[in-house]
């Protein structure tokens, strides 16, 4: 017989899978239910403690949750203040997100792809269901278009795509900012949004991706620095890491809230937004500075001797050599580190931001909705979730699909 | 000119020094020459950051001497002014600020404490829940970790704070779990006070401990000379409170300590331990946030290692729980100390957090100082290097720890 894998065409040639073990429903619930003796003991606990905690909380999810405080402050939670005749530049950045993310999954993602049903569903769930205008609904319905399209081309020219998706991300980051921000005076057409009315999940999403930008440049050049053969380098990177790294965030943004407009001449000032982002750049710099050390420890001496004899110097050496290699190797850990960015920019609620959090303390605190906190809370954990949640799982992806670890 | 070998034993710089060898010896000009290159680029580094450095001071100095404001640390004596709500030792508002400091200091190390602790065994428990074969248990497990890993922390503790324990009824209509009470005033829980029999019952107390490390360290000791391997912990835990048993018993007639239980008594509550919704939230937070994290380093360090082990373990003769004891844990600590050791850390440091839901840590005690005096420089600084040694302190501790679980390498 031969060893070529089996084609549709020579049917006697199939190849069976190896046969597994198969039980009947009863008892497949048997074996890994019941089996032995203290397992069922497991399942009843177990049962019972998802009686106790899952049927109170749809009896109170269902019957007495007042969910309207969500829905009549849905705008005010995604994009804040943000004037409504520039509405469509997020709108165009959201569209273009997922196109981006289309092209992702599409070039990377093989298997288990029904997880993206819900995802593509949701927006025209909720045009169909919820009582938007019609050019909220036009977006969200044209949402899913768009993602499929990008997700076909993606599929359509996997190899070429796959290799140019992480530079997809470096250039959307930027030109999110910039859609946000605006770029021209107030006549001009994109004209300057400024930062006391941005708000909400834009807010928090502005955070993430200037923390995220100007973190991993300032971080990489920390661990090169930590790794340099020059002493006063490697002691003053050292010194940073190791400061910032024991410090909590809350405190660092405290200190860039207060501090900053004293270290800068007095005819400067900085707005509270650009503080908040100072102060998680600062923090993501010097955990990013580690996470990149791990990559750059895992390259071979090898690697650096090959590079010197060839005659590149120690900048073309990092630059082409060395870097691309270690950073291929802590995608999972990098982006890991962007996902708890995510995750902490929560904390400039506490100094006094307006982000998605701050802007629910705020809906809170209207008399109309005062003892909703748990309904409010939970429809931003839910939101802070999915994100988070979408995020690693492309990661993964990404880094199955990059090999690492393979080559 | 020396040889490579000579030189600074860097990882790179050896490497260097063979180029500048391999060029032409006696003819190299000083601004090719590495070793000057080298001392001129750190001295340029050192001039900028020096210079980056007093630029940000001096426009500091400039702005403080705008305001008046003189830098010091004098003001830590004078009077705070403030009441704390939680203590662990003493505080009214005629006391300074600097015992301010140390109370809030005192909560901070408390909740770290209680939280560290219970955050491991949950995350411990979960973890190996995470791995259990019965598929129920282990998708309750993976919920559980996927559901709390992508959940801010901030928005955790507010949630727990202002929509379960600040939802708790009043104190009349309070909710009774057993001998637990649960109202919006704080949870009360049922605490055992010594009675005038105590103090016999120590010396009962002290004997046990030190039978029972005595008997552990002796058959320990026999162990390892290659003697029989005796249960050490059934043993020296049987002896150790056979004899606090016995002091019980000896002292029946008025039982040591007495368990009090609390009572609703008009708009108060006498008796048991009242632990405060801020205590309540922040604590269980920090718990269950971490927990997660830590049930993933858990069942890492339990997949780590290799299948191969269990199976020669049992081929060896050894049961399950042995198995698991003597042969997986020791190996899979190696796995899961270190990170886990971030994850304390983590966790420290995430109590600063206490600010948000109102419990009087190390940092939410800064910020009132901070209101009351206005010295942000000194009282932000003081903040951060107190934290900063918690932190060191922390890894020293786990550095330690794990140097002695680490495979010892030939």
């Amino acid at each position: 017989m031969s060893l070529r894998p089996a084609t549709a065409a020579s049917k006697a040639d199939v190849v069976l899978p190896p046969p597994t073990e198969r039980y009947p429903l009863l008892g497949w619930v048997w074996k890994h239910l019941f089996t032995p003796w203290h397992n069922a003991l497991l399942t009843v606990l177990a049962l019972g403690l998802l009686y106790l905690l899952a049927v109170p909380f749809a009896q109170w999810a269902l019957t007495q949750a007042r969910w309207e405080v969500v829905v009549v402050n849905l705008r005010l939670l995604l994009i804040g203040q943000y004037p409504l005749e520039q509405v469509w530049r997020l709108w165009l950045s959201v569209h273009v997100l997922a196109f981006v993310a289309g092209l992702t999954i599409g070039s990377t993602v093989r298997a288990g792809l029904w997880r993206a049903v819900p995802i593509l569903a949701a927006p025209w769930a909720l045009a169909l269901v919820a009582d938007f205008d019609l050019a909220t609904r036009a977006h969200l319905g044209a949402l899913p278009v768009v993602g499929l399209v990008a997700f076909v081309l993606g599929r359509l020219g996997h190899v070429y795509v796959r290799r140019h998706v992480i530079g997809l991300w470096v250039i959307y980051f930027p030109l999110f900012i910039l859609l946000v921000r605006g770029l021209t005076a107030e006549e001009g057409w994109l004209p300057v949004v400024p930062t006391n009315v941005w708000g909400g999940l834009v807010l928090t999403f502005v955070l993430t991706v200037a923390g995220i930008i100007f973190s991993f440049p300032i971080g990489v050049l920390l661990a090169l620095g930590r790794r340099s053969n020059l002493p006063l380098v490697r002691w003053a990177s050292v010194v940073y890491i190791e400061l910032v790294r024991g410090v909590p965030l809350v405190t660092i943004l405290f200190m860039a809230q207060i501090m900053l407009p004293l270290f800068l001449p007095s005819n400067v000032t900085i707005d509270r937004v650009l503080r908040a982002v100072v102060g998680i750049v600062l923090f993501t710099a010097a955990y990013q500075a580690e996470n990149v050390r791990g990559g750059l420890q895992a390259i071979s001496r090898g690697q650096y001797e090959a590079a010197y004899a060839l005659g590149l110097n120690s900048l073309q050496t990092n630059l082409f050599i060395i870097l691309p290699q270690a950073l291929r190797n802590v995608i999972p850990v990098l982006v890991g580190q962007f996902i708890a960015l995510y995750k902490d920019t929560s904390l400039v609620a506490i100094v006094g931001l307006l982000d998605l959090l701050g802007i629910a303390k705020s809906v809170l605190a209207q008399p109309a909705y005062i003892g909703t906190q748990r309904e409010v809370y939970l429809f931003i954990s839910a939101i802070y979730w999915l994100f988070s949640y979408v995020m690693s799982y492309l990661s993964q992806r990404l880094e199955k699909a990059l090999g690492v670890g393979e080559r | 000119m020396k040889k490579a070998r000579e030189l600074p034993a860097a990882e790179l710089s050896d490497l260097s020094a063979v180029r500048v060898v391999s060029a032409d010896r006696a003819h190299t000009p000083f601004w090719r020459d590495e070793r000057v290159l080298r001392v001129f680029a750190q001295l340029a580094f050192l001039a900028i950051i020096l210079l980056l450095l007093g630029y940000l001071v001096n426009n500091m100095l400039q702005a403080l001497s705008r305001q008046g404001l003189v830098l010091g640390f004098s003001f830590l004596s004078s009077t705070a002014g403030f009441d704390i709500g939680e203590t662990l030792i003493p505080f009214d508002r005629s006391q300074t600020y600097g015992r301010a400091f140390v109370v809030g200091l005192l909560n901070t190390v408390n909740v770290s404490v209680w939280g560290i602790l219970f955050a491991t065994l949950l995350g411990v428990v979960v973890g190996v829940a995470r791995l259990s074969q019965n598929i129920l248990v282990q998708f309750l497990a993976r919920f559980y970790i996927e559901a709390l890993r992508n959940v801010p922390l901030l928005v955790l503790l507010i949630f727990v704070y202002a929509g379960v324990f600040l939802n708790f009824p009043q104190i009349r209509q309070a909710l009774r779990v057993g001998p637990v009470m649960l109202s919006n005033r704080g949870v009360y829980l049922p605490w055992p006070i010594p009675t005038e029999t105590f103090d016999d019952f120590r010396l009962f107390l002290l004997a046990g401990v030190i039978a029972s490390a005595a008997i552990w360290v002796l058959l320990w000791r026999r162990h390892k000379g290659s003697g029989p391997a005796w249960p050490k912990w059934v043993w020296s835990a049987g002896v150790g409170v056979g004899l606090v048993a016995l002091g019980w018993v000896v002292l029946i007639a008025q039982p040591p300590l007495a368990l009090e239980y609390p009572e609703v008594e008009g708009l108060k509550v006498s008796g048991g331990k009242r632990f405060t919704p801020e205590f309540m939230a922040l604590w269980s937070g920090l718990v269950i946030y971490t927990a997660a994290f830590i049930a993933d380093v858990v069942r890492a360090g339990i997949q780590s290692v290799s299948k191969g082990q269990v199976e020669a373990a049992r081929a060896l003769g050894l049961n399950g729980a042995q198995t698991l004891r003597l042969v997986v844990f020791p190996q899979a600590l190696r796995v899961i100390i270190p990170p886990l050791t971030s994850h304390y850390l983590n966790l420290t440091k995430n109590s600063s957090l206490a600010v948000a839901v109102g419990y009087p840590d190390l940092f939410s005690v800064s910020g009132t100082i901070l209101n009351q005096s206005g010295r942000a420089l000194e009282i932000i600084a003081l903040a951060m290097s107190i934290y900063l040694s918690l932190s060191l302190l922390t890894s020293l501790f786990m550095n330690w720890y794990n140097r002695r679980t680490r495979l010892v390498e030939r």
